[in-house]
Order: structure tokens, then sequence, then C-alpha cells
């Protein structure tokens, strides 16, 4: 985790700290207003949450910031909140900062009462103090800072504010001695607490941490000190008193859950606290313009409308001016792999390069302006503080299919391309709604399917037609998605609904700065991660259809090209070239080992390949039908003469259970290493291809049988 | 006794007690929804699926079926 303490000089002092706070309080802000800082972006390990660390260096000290997810409490509910409470509890750091929106100090405060007991020093950042002094709130931070025992700073990312004055105040905490906490209980609870440290003293038990600080814990059911308590002689006596001293502050608080007993002992010390500190002039409660922007945005009968015209929007400017670039990079690369190809002589690695790797990576690469613009709009609709709104509206509907308000907008994305569908589904937080969500994803056809259900469909129907079979297949796979959906709600995801409880955050007009950070930093970490695994995986399948080489056939194929008079002749001659190249391929090889397997779907095994090509991306489908009906691989949707070789070649009932195959079965590669990597597990992907192909093989199997049964 | 999902828009009411179980009442406790906590009703989302309060200074939204487990007096 260090290894930038190399760079720093041996003399200078490291100082690690954690910076918490509750969620929309401007923690990332507040780090990005941070000069001279360096950002390292990275995950939590094992989970896919966002780690931002920031190095900078400050008189004659090395800081390092962990930017800790956003968390309302150290439960162990979201993983945001368990990688916080994990950190807190786990990992060697030397101070907290406590990030605090000052205009709502109380709810803040709630949070900080669960960190005085941590154990550690703290140094609270009151930020957003700009917008505080608009609203007419007043702290009082020397008296807050008396009360608490702990340095209480007015910020202001925005302004940048007090930035350098909470770093001097930083420095000037870890340099004192360790200081107790000022976090008061009531007389029940103190007189418990006292107690307990009594007993404690009595026996001489020796902690780094002061014995109040353990009872309180101990109180509290904290597991890491239990724990460590609970190996040691004196445990037998102690979970004595601590039985009794748990009896006595849940029976002065009327409930039967100490947590809930310490929750309302910490909301009426808050409480206390801001009486003291707090000054608010407006209290007048007049409508906010929150309050305004909401009478709009989530009105009963406008709601709805108002959110479908904006996604719309943004899917609009995603793929029409996400399109721009792509014929440009899509050139690129056609540009790049004849250059490199040019200057290599050897037939077999000049392949592997250019088909392979080029291509490979060019194909990944191109999603990108797609991705950027995407992000672009999420992230602004998630720092302005719709997002919880979409939510709010839409769970109603969602819920019915054990799915959450949030994943809309993943499942929606997937219509476009499923690769940015499964990042932006990092949005849910709970992790039982986000790989349901997931899982769903793929049943929203992406873009890449369309020229393949061109294809068959202008090959089975007519022209005026064709278009209500489109509409009609992207609606079939969405609607069968939510009834997966409900379907693995009730089975593999089954158990109690996850609650929705969701703040919903003041309307903020979101920083530009942040904006394109978050965007810039998802975009890296998809060219490098997915690049890398795409570039490995495109060598394989390209290994496949390649290999072995059949230098018979090949001999054959040349000499009776050379021979050939007409181009016609040639290209024909090529082309079975290729398909009997293909056929023999270790790829034509399993496609005809599988063939018995998709014979109940009507499937031949030229079907049966494009449909395990189409593992590589959606779009090979139609260009290995066109290879394998001898067409040449330059073949796209609209090729007239395919469209009459499928017609005349495959029957219409084994044409609607392949479309059925292709709406349902595995995503692309890239796509499926992009999953795998959200949902947290290569188990997961084992699990995708179980469940995809399962309901692929079993609707092709009714849809192609039912085709038959009305037809004959 | 009278259920947050029965109240109307814009009644302001005191919490009594949380019915839910463990983990649901720390989620509930963390937003500050707690005994004696006042909560502003500020309305629903089409078909009362989900409701939106306002606990301080937060606005919370929550499904009704949360909304039932909480017990509630008018003030």
């Amino acid at each position: 985790m260090n290894s930038n303490i190399k760079s720093c000089p041996v003399i200078a002092k490291h100082i690690k700290i954690a910076l918490v706070g509750q969620p929309n309080v401007g923690k990332s802000m507040l780090i990005n207003s941070i000069s001279n800082a360096h950002l390292h972006v990275g995950n939590f390990s094992g989970v896919t949450v966002d780690k931002t660390e920031v190095l900078f260096d400050y008189k004659d000290y090395h800081f390092t910031v962990v930017d800790l997810p956003g968390t309302y409490a150290l439960n162990d509910y979201t993983i945001e909140e368990r990688v916080t409470s994990e950190y807190l509890s786990d990992n060697d750091y030397d101070l907290i900062v406590n990030v605090i929106d000052s205009t709502n100090l109380e709810k803040n405060l709630q949070l900080t009462a669960e960190l005085l007991s941590v154990g550690k020093k703290i140094v609270i950042a009151l930020n957003m103090s700009d917008e505080a002094d608009k609203e007419g709130i007043r702290i009082n931070e020397k008296y807050m800072s008396q009360l608490l025992g702990i340095p209480c700073l007015k910020v202001s990312a925005v302004t940048k504010e007090g930035i350098t004055d909470l770093i001097d105040s930083i420095i000037k905490e870890f340099e004192l001695e360790d200081i107790e906490h000022k976090l008061i209980f009531s007389e029940a609870v103190e007189e418990e607490i006292s107690k307990i440290v009594t007993y404690l003293s009595k026996h001489k038990y020796e902690d780094a941490k002061s014995h109040r600080n353990i009872a309180i814990n101990l109180l509290k059911n904290n597991k890491t000190t239990y724990a460590k308590l609970h190996d040691d002689p004196i445990w037998t006596e102690l979970q004595l008193i601590l039985i009794e001293a748990s009896k006595h502050v849940e029976l002065h608080h009327d409930s039967d859950d100490i947590k809930e007993a310490f929750a309302s002992e910490y909301a009426s010390f808050n409480k206390g606290i801001v009486t003291e500190v707090l000054d608010n002039k407006n209290l007048l409660e007049e409508k906010t313009l929150t309050d305004k922007i909401d009478d709009i945005l989530i009105h009963p009968l406008l709601g709805i409308p108002i959110f479908l015209f904006l996604m719309w929007g943004l899917f609009q400017l995603t793929f029409e001016i996400g399109a721009i670039p792509m014929d440009y990079i899509d050139a690129f690369f056609g540009w790049f792999g004849d250059t490199v190809g040019a200057t290599i002589s050897n037939d077999d690695i000049r392949s592997l390069i250019v088909d392979g790797i080029i291509a490979g990576v060019g194909a990944v690469v191109l999603f990108v302006p797609n991705i950027i613009i995407l992000f672009i709009g999420i992230a602004l609709l998630e720092s302005t503080g719709y997002m919880s709104r979409v939510a709010f509206l839409l769970d109603g509907f969602f819920h019915k299919f054990g799915l959450h308000g949030q994943s809309f907008i993943p499942l929606v994305t997937g219509f476009g391309c499923s690769i940015p569908a499964y990042m932006s589904a990092r949005i849910l937080k709970n992790d039982r709604d986000r790989l349901l969500t997931l899982f769903i994803i793929g049943f929203m056809s992406c873009g890449a399917r369309l020229p393949v259900y061109v294809l068959f469909v202008g090959a089975f129907f007519s022209p005026e037609m064709a278009g209500n079979i489109l509409f009609f297949i992207y609606i079939g796979g969405a609607l069968i998605g939510l009834m997966a959906a409900k379907i693995l709600k009730m089975t593999a995801f089954k158990g109690a609904d996850e609650p929705f409880v969701m703040e919903m955050p003041k309307y903020r007009l979101p920083s530009i700065k942040l904006v394109w950070h978050t965007v810039l930093t998802k975009t890296m970490m998809y060219l490098k991660k997915a690049g890398t695994f795409i570039a490995a995986a495109s060598m394989l399948v390209w290994f496949l259809s390649n290999y072995p080489h059949n230098l018979v056939i090949e001999q054959k194929y040349e000499n009776k090209i050379e021979v050939a008079v007409s181009q016609e002749e040639k290209s024909t001659l090529k082309n079975s070239l290729a398909e009997e190249l293909l056929e023999q391929s270790y790829l034509g090889t399993i496609g005809k080992f599988s063939e018995p397997l998709f014979a109940p779907l009507g499937f031949d095994w030229k079907m049966s390949v494009a449909l395990q090509t189409g593992l590589a991306a959606k779009e090979v489908v139609v260009s290995t039908l066109g290879v394998l009906y001898s067409l040449g691989s330059d073949v796209d949707e609209e090729n007239n003469s395919l469209i009459e070789m499928i017609s005349k070649n495959i029957p219409f009932a084994s044409a609607v259970a392949f479309i059925v195959v292709i709406m349902i079965y595995l995503p692309c590669l890239a796509a499926s290493v992009v999953f795998t990597r959200e949902a947290g597990g290569i188990k997961y992907f084992f699990y995708l291809i179980g469940f995809t192909s399962i309901v692929a093989y079993s609707l092709a199997f009714i849809a192609y049988n039912l085709t038959l049964l009305i037809t004959s | 006794m009278k259920k947050l999902s029965d109240c109307k828009k814009a009644c302001i009411v005191k919490i009594v007690k949380l019915n839910a179980d463990s983990e649901l009442k720390q989620r509930f406790i963390s937003f500050g929804i707690m005994k004696e906590a006042t909560i502003e009703i500020l309305g629903y989302s089409p078909a009362k699926s989900t409701i939106e309060i306002k606990v301080g200074k937060t606005r919370i939204a929550l499904r009704s079926k949360e909304a039932e487990l909480i017990e509630v007096k008018k003030i």
C-alpha cells in the first residue's frame, strides 16, 4: 500500500489519514481541493468499491489520505459501510478526519458519535461552511471543539477556505499525546460503564485503548473488542457483569436492542451539542429550492414522463454522438492493422497480431466514446442528487420483479451495450440487488445483436413486417428479462426483500472537476483491465479458428485459384477454402462435435459454430454465417445474397429458435469479462454461463417446436 | 396504533416504536429514523409504493412496506 513512501525523504514524518463522512458531504470535493496532491485510484481488495488515495507533502510531513466510502453509520449493511467499518477497526492509520455537512449538523454527528468510540485521534472538518453561511447557519466551532475534545474546523471545498488550517490542525493533533474524547452518556449508562472500568482496573487489564473505550465497545457489542477479551481469564467474571449492564441499559431505554439504546444515547448527546453550538437565524422554515424542484421532478404524474425524457436524451447523446468518433476509431484500427501487418513477413504472426490482437483490442476501444458520454451523464445524475429521485419514482414497478428502483439505469443502458451497463450497476449499493441486476442486463438486446436480427428478420419476413418483428424481439427480450429476475429472486436470490431506505440529498450543482475526474478514472479502468483481458481472449479465439493448419487443403485450393480464369470464380474458390479451413479448425471441430447438442433446436453445424464465434462478439455471428455459407467474410446484414442463402438453407423454425438463442445466451467476451469483474468473482461468470445457457436452450426448444406445430 | 404508511401528505408525526428486525432497525436509525424523532410526510410516489419523509433536515425515501413497520403518533 505504501509503495510511494520510497519516493519521499527519509526525514519526513508520515501521517496516514482515514477520511470518513456520511454520503453527500463533499468528501471527494475536499480531497480535490488540496493543491499539489497526487490521486491514486484503485479498488478496496475483494470488492468493487473505488478506493482513492491522496498523497501530498506539507511542511515536513508526508500525507496519505484514504478516502473511505461514505457511510451513515458503522454498520455492515452495504458494501460501503462494511469497507469503512472494517478499515477503521483493522487498518493501520494515524487519525480520522471526519467530514461533516455544516448545513445538516445533527444528522452528521450521529456518525461522529460512533467514531468517538473507535479509539483514534479525530479532526472534524465542518465542510460546506459557505453554504451554511448563506442559509444563515452559524456554528461556534471553537466551543464545539471544547465540548467534544476534538479540533473542529470550518472549511469549504468549493471556495477552498480553511483547507490549510485544517491540515495544520491535523499536524498539531498528530503530535499530541492521546486524549480521551468527551463522549458523555446518560447517567444510567455512565454508571454501567464505570462498573466495567472499575472491574478492568482492578484486574489490571492492559491494552493500548483506554478502559473507558473498552467498556463502551463491550456494551455496544463491538465484535473486535469481544474477540480480544474472550480469551482472557477475566472473561468469565466480566461476562456476568456485562450481561447485567446490558440489561440495565436496555431497560433504561425501554428497548430490547442495545444498538437502538445506544443510538438514543448518541442522539441526545448530539442534540445537546447542537443546542450549544448552533445558531440558526433562519428559523422560519420557508420552502427551499430543493422543495421547489422536487415539486416538479417527483410529481406523481409528471415525474416519470420527465425522467423518461431525460433518459431518452441521454441515450440519444450516447449512441448518436458516440457513433461519430466510432467510425474514426474503427478506421484507425483498420489502418493501424494494415500498416503493422505490412511490416511483418510471417503470415501466422501477422494474422495473430492484425486479426487477433489489434482487431480484438480495437473492438474494445470502439466503445470508449459511448462509455465516456454515458458516464458523464450518470455522474451528472448522481452528483446533482437526481438519481435517488429516480429510484423513488421507479421502485414500485421494479420491486414487483424483485429489482430495485435504481436497476433501471443499467438495464436501459443494456439496450445500447452491455459493457457500460454492467459498469453502471455500481450505483446499486446493495450486493444482492446489484448481482440480480447484473444477471438480467444480458436480456436487454445490445446494439451488436441488431445485425443478426436484421439478417434473420429480413430473410423470413416481408419488409412491412420487419420493423414490428424487430420491436417485438426487443420488447420480448426485456419481458423475458423481467420474468427471469422474478424467477431468480424466488430461487437463487431468495431471502427477505432488501429494504429500500435511502436519502434524497439536496439538489446541488455538480462540480465539473469532480465529474470529469470520475469519468476519467472509470474510463481508464475500463481500458486497462478490459483491454488486457480482451487482448488475451481475442488471441485465443483467433487461434481456435485458424489452427490446426491443413496444408493439403490449402495447397489444393491454391492450385485451383491459380488456374481459375474469372474473378468471380476466384472469390468463390477463396470462400470454399475459408469454409473448409474453418470446418477442420478447432472451432469447426467443436461445432461438429456440438452439433448433436443443438439438433433438438434444429441447428446445423454451421449455425452452432456461428453461435460459438458469437461469443467473441455478436457481430461476428453474421460474418461467420457469411463464411460458412460461402459468401466471403466481408458480409453485412444487408447483404442480399446472404439473406437469400439463409432463407433457402435454414428452416423457419430453426431460424426462430436461433433468434431466441441470440437474444438470451451469454453476452460477448468483452462484456463477460466486465461482468465477472463487477460481480466480484469468476464463480459468477460460471453461474452466468449456466443460467443463460439453460434459459436460452429451453426457450429456444419451446420456440422451435411451437413454430413447427403452427407452420405444419 | 397508527402506522407511518397511513399518514397523509404534509402530516407531522412523532415515532413511537420501530417494529423492524434488528438489521432494518439499524438502517432506520442510521438515517435518524428512531424513537422520539419527528417526521414530516412529504409525499408518495405513484400507486403509493414509496413514501418520502423528512427527518430533521434530511429527506428520506422508503417503501410503504417499510413504513408500515414504523409506529407513530400525531403531534
